[in-house]
């Protein structure tokens, strides 16, 4: 039993009870954490509390969910894989994903590892614990939810939450697989999500089946007061959209994501992938993304700039750090952030900064929008021929550890298949369709990414779901 | 290629302050006091070796037209969202003190902002 679905049935059936699920996770949290370092702090007495009240009669009665440690929940840290939060931050409210969750009867139980602040791709930028791929303990399980992704795929747990900037959520499934789905721009609130870059950060499910991945998106998704990004349309019931089959969609193929830097042995299992479709009735069609280069060099603009301007607020004064060795304020917001912030966060903050200061202002940030803007505009054209694009999630199997430690721009361009959809705020899902031999006696998971125009989330999951029957 | 070096003016401060470092590295610094980052020596030669590629690959944007091309901020259509006037219950001064590095009086203590002399 490892899908929320299956869990669902056992416990209606009575073969199972809600408090015996949790301690089950409990165990194997205890048992397996150790060696994956998934995830940064679980409390076992308020989740065996949970249980014991589960109302198996809501839709996600008695199931545990994970949350990546940037979502918070009312009375559990919230670190966002930071020293600067480590101490002094304990959540006083629920993230609306969290009220969401608890009141479809969910326990929220578990907080994942991640890069810190959600930057990076390897999960080695968090400063509180470190995370292995649960398929080979040698390779990082991507990131920047990467803890999120390796308890699903570790067995720890059923399904996460994660959240996704430039692919924090598809590429450590990929990495991991299993299931992981970055939901449109503005479908799922984000109140309560510590946030990054306000324009490209969604949240979203990490599951072990593209059923999980709908259902979790069916609670979570929704307009939002709270959120003045959250849109106010009607959400649709996405169940019925995982058995509606291909036969007739037109699906998309840009050259230039099966181009120069694709591992052969993933374009050959993601070209099979598609050509299951192809039997299952869908039509191929080879499409043109012209400027899918410039998206790394756009996002790393785009996304630092936005980030130093959120974590301003991070200064030492209401929450977290605070420097005990500073002389007055400034002095308390320059040391309470350098004691506090690792080196890929201060690199960003840098970086962000630098592309915001006056004489570079237009020369960076304002011309990374105006490309941003092509690149919208090249997905909408896209989409006039092609009913949805399928792409490899990442051109690469997960990497070892620890070996772009000194060359961070080597991980930046490995971002290069995800961080489109954030820019043009499209629903994009990764699903496993195989793995590559690693050489050292592992299988390493590889994943198929679809993306679809925006608020058409229903359409991955269409999609998606005949992709995962194409491995099993 | 960019390079970490800002205007004149905006170098005026902390050359002055530190004139036997070099032009790159006094520029790193200014950005990082623009941050409130105290970076060490150690850091800001790291970090200045690290950004130099970076920056390099993120300048390839200089050589794509966009003449007439109107910036994105926001991938969706959403302005101005305004909630009605009425009040709503917030967090209880307790839920936000918890969390305070310190507080005195109901209220979060501060380093002292205005100097008296």
């Amino acid at each position: 039993m490892n899908t929320l679905t299956q869990a669902r049935t056992a416990l209606l059936a009575g073969d199972l009870d809600a408090l015996t699920l949790v301690n089950e996770h409990l165990a194997r949290f205890d048992e397996q954490n150790p060696t994956t370092g998934a995830l940064i702090s679980y409390q076992a007495d308020k989740a065996r509390t949970d249980a014991a009240e589960a109302d198996l009669s809501k839709p996600l009665g008695g199931l545990p969910i994970v949350l990546k440690d940037n979502i918070n929940a009312l009375g559990e840290p919230c670190t966002c894989g930071s020293k600067f939060l480590q101490n002094g931050y304990t959540a006083p409210y629920d993230a609306t994903v969290t009220r969401k969750l608890r009141e479809a009867g969910a326990i929220v139980m578990g907080r994942a590892n991640m890069d810190e602040f959600a930057m990076g791709s390897a999960t080695e930028n968090s400063a509180l614990a470190n995370t292995v791929n649960p398929h080979d303990s040698n390779r990082i399980p991507g990131g920047s939810s990467g803890g999120s992704a390796a308890v699903v795929a570790s067995g720890m747990a059923l399904a996460s939450l994660g959240s996704d900037t430039g692919g924090s959520i598809r590429q450590p499934a990929a990495h991991c697989g299993i299931v992981g789905m970055k939901p449109s721009y503005g479908r799922v609130s984000r109140y309560g999500l510590v946030a990054f870059a306000s324009s490209l950060d969604q949240i979203g499910p990490l599951t072990n089946s593209v059923e999980d991945a709908a259902t979790l998106l069916q609670i979570i998704a929704g307009h939002d007061p709270l959120d003045s990004t959250s849109l106010d349309v009607p959400v649709p019931d996405y169940s019925q959209s995982l058995t509606k089959g291909v036969a007739g969609l037109k699906i998309g193929l840009p050259k230039q994501y099966f181009a120069e830097g694709l591992d052969p042995a993933i374009e050959e299992l993601v070209r099979a992938a598609a050509a299951k479709l192809e039997r299952e009735g869908a039509e191929l069609v080879e499409i043109d993304l012209p400027s899918t280069e410039a998206a790394v060099a756009t996002y790393y603009i785009l996304a630092p700039a936005e980030a130093s301007s959120n974590l301003s607020r991070f200064d030492g004064i209401r929450y977290g750090q605070r420097s005990s060795q500073a002389d007055g304020i400034i002095d308390t917001y320059r040391k309470s952030r350098e004691e506090g912030f690792g080196p890929e966060v201060k690199r960003r903050i840098l970086l962000g900064t630098y592309v915001l200061s006056s004489g570079y202002y237009d020369a960076y940030y304002t011309r990374a929008q105006k490309v941003r803007t092509l690149i919208q505009r090249e997905f909408s054209q896209a989409f006039e021929q092609v009913d949805a694009i399928l792409t490899p999630t990442t051109p690469t199997p997960p990497r070892k550890l620890h070996e772009a430690d000194n060359d961070p721009l080597q991980d930046y361009l490995a971002d290069v298949y995800t961080i489109s959809a954030n820019l043009a705020g499209l629903p994009a899902i990764s699903v496993p369709c195989g793995s590559v031999d690693s050489g050292d006696d592992t299988q390493l998971p590889i994943g198929v990414q679809v993306m679809a125009p925006h608020l058409r989330d229903d359409l991955v999951f269409q999609i998606g779901a005949r992709l995962e029957n194409s491995e099993r | 290629m960019p390079k970490l070096t800002l205007k004149k003016d905006f170098q005026s401060r902390t050359e002055a302050l530190e004139t036997r470092v070099p032009d790159q590295q006094i520029a790193l610094k200014r950005i990082a006091e623009l941050a409130r980052l105290d970076l060490s020596a150690d850091e800001l030669a790291t970090f200045e070796n690290q950004l130099t590629p970076i920056l390099k690959h993120i300048d390839t944007l200089s050589t794509l037209d966009v003449e007439g091309v109107e910036p994105t901020a926001h991938p969706t259509p959403v302005y101005d969202v305004l909630r009605a006037d009425e009040s709503r219950p917030g967090l209880a001064p307790e839920a936000v003190l918890q969390n305070a590095p310190e507080s005195a009086q109901e209220q979060i203590r501060v380093p002292k902002v205005v100097d008296a002399s």
